[in-house]
């Protein structure tokens, strides 16, 4: 058995313990940051080992697959887990200067911990049943750090997350039994072989549009993304980063898995489905963030444009498709949180992230704004940033398929993507403070200042990076799209018999 | 017995969804709770009803003989009955503080993290 999947799981759960134990001292934040650290390095260990071995797996207690729970990871899954260590860290950093310490004694970082637990479950689990348990730790531990400090805007955003998200949890139980009592397995290698026995496909079918909608909530697809504009911009910068960032791509990732690996019985219809809801979501989200006029209110509605993006690519179901929803997941995590970093380091500076009531960081903090073009031009697909690679290959992906205007639709929605962001430049950065006030970052704290912007250079960084030197990552991306589209090597692995 | 089972599964939704449609918080997360009762009872049906068949294995045996009641969709159901009940309890106190704070649990008065604009309310 292979410890090295359990371990993105055991190390934020210890963690989460250990900091909440030390909750009203500072070695409870230091302790959060090793256990991040060593998260990260575990996940990398995790990576290489997928890298060089292929798909690993491992049986809990040792009941064999299927009977008992598989821990499984391909490269899709580790390439995530190793995404959420970065992430997380991030968030973690950025904390430290962010977060008051009446947030670290009602166990902040406890929270933060057990939700990167939750995620990595989710990403590196076989099982469906598990898969909803560790949907369940990320939801509760989310609705804590929403809610943990209670303002009026927290509350009120609150409510509407935690209702609309349960419903979609019900909405996944009620998918998983119903695909149980068809099948008679939860084990997500098992099912990809026993869903070909099954002789009832409309149920199949039924089964697989519950899982849409259910994957869809999480996932902030059009119509079913309400939840999210209503409560992304209310609690701390650093639970609003980690929350753009990874919530909803658990959501996608759940969509991928599931809509390659178990229903791929009814290509044409349910992901005909998902092809148009993906263009719809990047046209409202795209349209919802021109429309607003907060900082971190427009790059919510960002977030769901993007994730149509993840979707279509899925939807095309092409190898080059799934090559782009996964480089594109990957990106978006990155670029995403680092942009609600910036909007944070805006408002503590600025003192708001109201567009009206901001001003003046061109001329008083250029690094800033630099550090906000970045990410700014990779999520609008300027070259040669890695958005632009992410974009560029799901739009040759929908023109391979002579697909004319879902490619136009994409092309068109970048550059009204960048025209939101112009508004942000044009009343955030480049005019004088309406008050008056000149934010500077050399106003803050050294310590402060470390803690706020390492994470922001750090994510640019690799942004860059990913955009400079795209071939290893679009090797990469196009092995685990080959990975999801033939899935024998999971399968062979995780039952340990040729299917 | 399975009709009786789908029956009364059908109509917990239909209570719940005709719950959940209020523009009550407090109604809408009793809706909640019977969906997901509705689903666990659901779930237990789809394990397909062997009624007086536990599944106890015989002494000297390594396997249960014959018939007996599939035992993983009892298991599913009482996590998923663990699980919900501790949402529920966070939601009921979650919205007990926003009753507190906000003073209202009206969904349509909710309007604190998404100010209606000012042009808006001028045009109207």
């Amino acid at each position: 058995m292979s410890w090295l999947l359990v371990y993105p799981i055991l190390i934020p759960l210890l963690t989460a313990v250990l900091s909440y134990l030390f909750r009203n001292s500072p070695a409870g934040r230091w302790i959060s940051v090793a256990g991040t650290v060593a998260l990260l390095l575990a996940s990398v260990v995790l990576m290489s080992e997928v890298l060089e071995q292929g798909v690993v797996a491992a049986q809990m207690s040792n009941w064999q697959a299927p009977f008992g729970i598989t821990l499984v990871a391909d490269l899709l899954g580790a390439v995530m887990v190793v995404i959420t260590a970065i992430t997380g860290l991030a968030t973690v950093i950025y904390s430290l200067s962010e977060i008051p310490e009446r947030l670290e004694r009602l166990g902040f970082h406890a929270l933060l911990q057990t939700l990167l637990m939750g995620v990595c479950g989710a990403f590196v689990t076989g099982d469906l049943f598990n898969l909803y348990v560790w949907f369940e730790v990320m939801l509760i531990s989310s609705f804590g750090l929403l809610v943990l400090g209670a303002s009026r805007e927290q509350l009120d955003g609150g409510i509407k997350y935690v209702l609309l998200n349960l419903v979609s949890t019900i909405m996944f139980l009620a998918g998983t039994g119903l695909l149980y009592g068809l099948t008679g397995t939860l084990n997500m290698a098992d099912l990809h072989l026993a869903v070909r026995e099954v002789e009832n496909t409309g149920l199949l079918t039924t089964i697989a549009v519950i899982f849409m909608v259910a994957f869809g909530v999480k996932a902030a697809l059009f119509p079913l993304f309400f939840w999210l504009p209503a409560s992304y911009h209310t609690p701390p910068v650093a639970v609003s980063a980690i929350f753009a960032g990874l919530l909803t791509k658990v959501g996608v990732y759940a969509l991928i898995r599931m809509f390659t690996l178990v229903f791929d019985h009814d290509v044409a219809f349910t992901h005909t489905i998902l092809l148009w809801a993906a263009v719809v979501t990047m046209v409202t989200g795209v349209l919802g963030a021109a429309a607003m006029n907060d900082f971190r209110r427009i790059l919510s509605f960002h977030i769901i444009s993007q994730i149509g993006y993840m979707v279509l690519g899925l939807a095309l179901y092409t190898p080059l498709g799934l090559m782009g929803a996964v480089f594109y997941l990957v990106h978006h995590i990155i670029v995403k949180a680092n942009l609600f970093f910036v909007a944070g380091v805006a408002k503590r500076i600025g003192g708001s992230t109201d567009l009206s009531r901001l001003g003046g960081l061109y001329a008083h903090a250029p690094v800033l704004a630099f550090l906000f073009l970045i990410p700014a031009f990779s999520l609008a697909g300027f070259p040669p940033l890695s958005g632009f690679w992410a974009k560029y290959v799901v739009v040759k992906a929908a023109l391979d398929l002579e697909m004319w205007f879902v490619a136009g639709v994409s092309l068109a929605v970048g550059l009204l993507t960048i025209f939101s962001m112009t508004k942000i430049w044009g009343s955030a950065f480049w005019p004088a403070h309406p008050d008056g006030i000149k934010p500077r970052l050399s106003d803050l704290p050294m310590g402060d200042r470390m803690a706020l912007m390492l994470p922001i250079v750090a994510l640019a960084a690799l942004t860059c990076i990913i955009g400079l030197f795209p071939e290893s990552f679009v090797l990469f991306a196009e092995r685990a799209a080959t990975q999801l589209l033939d899935p024998t090597d999971y399968v062979t692995t995780v039952l340990g018999v040729q299917p | 017995m399975e009709l009786l089972l789908a029956l009364s599964v059908g109509v917990l939704v239909a209570a719940s969804v005709y719950l959940m449609l209020d523009r009550n918080i407090l109604r809408f997360l009793f809706g909640l709770a019977l969906l997901s009762n509705a689903v666990n009872l659901m779930i237990f049906a789809s394990g397909r009803l062997t009624p007086g068949a536990p599944p106890l294995i015989d002494a000297g045996e390594y396997a249960p003989t014959g018939v007996v009641a599939n035992a993983l969709p009892q298991a599913l159901v009482l996590t998923a009955i663990v699980i919900g009940f501790g949402l529920l309890a966070f939601t009921l106190a979650l919205v007990y503080r926003t009753f507190m704070t906000l003073g209202t649990v009206n969904s349509d008065e909710m309007r604190v993290a998404e100010p209606v604009d000012a042009g808006k309310e001028a045009g109207k």
